[in-house]
């Protein structure tokens, strides 16, 4: 029941990014694909999350934890530089 | 058994939220209803996700460690979503059509007012 329950959550979460690489591609200003971005690193967070589910074994946690800083980190860069009259 | 069913049970919540956030990425007219979508979606999807994962593994230690992306995302995601949006609203990203009210410009021309006062 696991096993079933994680091709889905994949499946999901693949098309899930999908959707957000097109966003990523066609966004109209720097904004829109800056959010595109956020998303997919939040995505890939669960895509580790199940990862670990899948190989039993819980070393990749900590990528996770550096993966959601590292996010915040490049939104609030865009976000500083959006705000000093860059280029949108 | 109960176990294995609230494991797969947080994990397809996760996903399909995961999915709805993707959904409404590409779907929603301008950059602050995205916003929304993504930021309140994804939030609820990796907290699904890491959630079912301490399921798995009942563990002490794992669950720690498993709390602490839910932990920063519950409190970095609003951040970044108030930052991007704010600087996005200042270098003149117009809203959808379909929006009703203005409230931050409406705000910003009163307290203009009164500083002319």
């Amino acid at each position: 029941m696991i096993f079933s329950s994680i091709v889905i959550f994949t499946i999901m979460v693949v098309v899930g990014i999908i959707f957000a690489l097109i966003r990523l591609a066609i966004g109209p200003t720097l904004a829109d694909r800056v959010v595109a971005l956020d998303l997919i690193t939040t995505q890939i967070v669960g895509i580790i999350a199940v990862y670990s589910i899948a190989i039993s074994n819980s070393t990749y946690l900590i990528d996770a934890i550096t993966i959601t800083i590292l996010s915040f980190l490049g939104t609030v860069t865009f976000a500083y530089y959006l705000g000093i009259g860059g280029k949108p | 058994m109960i176990k294995e069913i609230l494991t797969s049970l947080f994990l397809l919540l996760g996903g399909f939220f995961m999915l709805l956030a993707g959904f409404g990425i590409l779907r929603f007219p301008d950059v602050y209803t995205r916003m929304h979508a993504a930021t309140k979606s994804g939030t609820l999807g990796v907290t699904g996700a890491l959630i079912a994962l301490s399921l798995y593994f009942w563990d002490t230690e794992i669950t720690v460690r498993a709390m602490l992306p839910i932990l920063f995302t519950l409190i970095t995601a609003p951040v970044a979503a108030h930052c991007i949006s704010r600087s996005a609203f200042k270098s003149g990203v117009e809203l959808s059509e379909n929006s009703v009210i203005n409230e931050f410009e409406q705000n910003q021309e009163i307290s203009t007012d009164e500083q002319i006062k």
